[in-house]
């Protein structure tokens, strides 16, 4: 029992100094009937740092975040969340852990029926039940502030834009005050000053927030702007690691490739 | 008390059968055969997970509130109607039939019994198929295609029991309150249409219609629909719950969700009878 507690003391030291590892994939192998999607891929982020994971389409990226948030389950491999491994819990014991993980979706996937306030307060709603009303309209009304949002409170989903969608998408992942945070292509089918936009919004929330991130993108330059680190994919693999100097002194073709047409 | 029996719920499967995911119709490779058991299958695996959940704290009040008002009142005036309709036909079908052999003072009678034993019901469980079964497998499939359930399970809230324990509880529990209205609108027209051809008081009516009824008369056949409130629900939540393919999916689970809780009304409906008949004879 000492030993636990002084293991999990020390890991919690270690995530505060910078020095562990919050997410860590080991080995992770996942297949859709026969199409292989994720063949082995190892990655571990930081407190503090963000990833940008890079590949083609279809490359099995936005499945990458799915299972390192739960939504899928692994053929083999591992992925534990502040030294956890996930694979072993059921729905609920899962919830504790997602409690600390903002997730934003590729379409954002804000509840339809509810307007944008409502979106925001709905994690408030489920975990914060401590908090009175007034205490959660507040927290949502700063969150919605934080993502230049606070003017379409009372507007339903359908209503806005899609980048406006992603920006109450992205107040909502950060509703829980998260240690990890998932981007699934944040900037996808956006125009350009849209997407530079949604950048320097992830960068400013990196700043206040400290958290570990993971953006997955098929945008070299969303990437380069937010990321300390780059993942390329390619079939189901982690191709090259590092910064973006470093990818473009690669002699790897398929990394030559990939930032030829980018 | 609550939390006891709450406690007793088992926790026999293992943690990694909650997170499998239910195969849906489009990434299924087996014959038709094939499909039949992995359907029941799923069906199984999902009514453990919401049993599961629903058994089990937070419970989701507000939702649950929501979708009593949601299936509940606003199913009654559609209930009203089709019990209204069912009470005029019957009652026309029942003065022709007994005034030929001769029986006519059973008639108040012969459309108390068949109104409060079976069409009441049988008619409740239906209408209510058709317009929830629709209404949830449509919404839980829109939800399931544009990411809102897994926006809902990454936001740490189990959807099983946010959506699906609340949705079915209120369909067991709105159903014999429907059917208790839709049998007292079914009564109520088919005393109208008798009156409208001879005179005869409600007051006539309902002490004719009842003299010979008892309580095991119009309890069991009124409760019996909790059983249709659970398929219904139970059907268009995984129906709903497993879609996939974009709109032509969606449309594909809400016509699925009302033609097999239809179905498993029916069937349900005749062992259901047997049953009453045996144990309330």
């Amino acid at each position: 029992m000492h030993t636990i507690d002084q293991t999990t003391t020390t890991t919690e030291e270690a995530e505060k100094n910078g020095s562990a590892s919050v997410v860590e994939v080991e080995a992770l192998h996942k297949s859709f009937g026969t199409q292989k999607v994720l063949n082995g891929i190892s990655l571990k982020v930081k407190r503090g740092e963000t990833l940008a994971v890079l590949g083609r389409s279809g490359t099995g990226k936005s499945v990458l975040l799915r299972l390192i948030i739960g939504l899928e389950k692994p053929d083999s491999g591992s992925v534990r969340i502040h030294g956890e491994d996930i694979a072993g819990l059921t729905l609920d014991e899962l919830g504790e852990i997602r409690k600390k993980m903002g997730f934003l979706f590729q379409h954002a996937a804000l509840y339809d029926s509810l307007t944008v306030e409502q979106n925001v307060a709905f994690p408030l709603q489920h975990h914060k039940r401590e908090m009175s009303k007034p205490e959660q309209r507040e927290r949502v009304k700063n969150l919605l502030m934080e993502v230049g949002m606070e003017d379409a409170n009372a507007k339903m989903p359908s209503d806005i834009s899609g980048g406006m969608q992603k920006r109450v998408g992205l107040a909502r992942a950060l509703a829980l005050e998260p240690d990890i945070l998932l981007l699934d292509e944040p900037t996808a089918g956006l125009d350009p000053i849209s997407s530079g936009e949604i950048d320097d919004l992830v960068l400013k929330l990196q700043e206040e927030h400290h958290m570990a991130s993971i953006v997955v993108t098929h945008d070299l330059h969303s990437a380069k702007a937010i990321a300390d680190r780059l993942a390329l994919l390619n079939e189901g693999d982690v191709v090259i690691q590092g910064s973006f100097e470093e990818l473009q002194q690669s002699e790897i073709e398929f990394v030559r490739e990939f930032l030829k047409h980018s | 008390m609550m939390d006891v029996a709450l406690n007793a719920v088992p926790n026999t499967l293992p943690p990694l059968a909650e997170r499998q995911p239910i195969s849906s119709p489009a990434n299924s490779s087996t014959g038709p055969l094939g499909h039949f058991f992995e359907w029941f299958g799923d069906l199984g695996l999902f009514s453990w997970r919401v049993a599961r959940a629903g058994f089990t704290p937070p419970f989701e009040f507000r939702e649950l509130f929501r979708q009593l008002d949601e299936i509940g009142s606003k199913s009654l005036p559609l209930v009203a109607l089709a019990g209204a309709a069912t009470g005029v036909v019957l009652s026309l079908e029942a003065r022709y039939s007994l005034t030929r052999f001769g029986a006519k003072s059973l008639l108040p009678a012969a459309i108390v019994f068949s109104v409060i034993h079976e069409t009441g019901p049988i008619i409740t469980g239906l209408v209510v198929s058709g317009r929830v079964g629709a209404g949830i497998g449509a919404e839980l499939a829109s939800m399931k295609v544009t990411e809102q359930i897994d926006a809902i399970e990454a936001s740490a809230v189990n959807p099983y029991r946010l959506l699906a324990a609340t949705r079915i509880l209120a369909c067991i529990l709105m159903l014999p309150l429907l059917t208790l209205a839709g049998d007292a609108s079914g009564l109520f027209m088919g005393w109208v249409t008798q009156a409208l051809v001879e005179p005869l008081s409600l007051h006539q009516f309902i002490n004719s219609g009842f003299k010979s009824a008892s309580f095991n008369d119009l309890l069991p056949p009124t409760f019996k629909t909790a059983v249709f409130g659970l398929i219904i629900g139970l059907i268009a939540c995984f129906q709903g719950m497993r879609t996939q393919g974009g709109a032509a999916g969606v449309g594909r689970a809400a016509t699925s969700s009302v033609v097999l809780s239809s179905l498993l009304v029916i069937m349900a409906d005749v062992v259901l009878v047997k049953l009453i008949l045996i144990f309330f004879p």
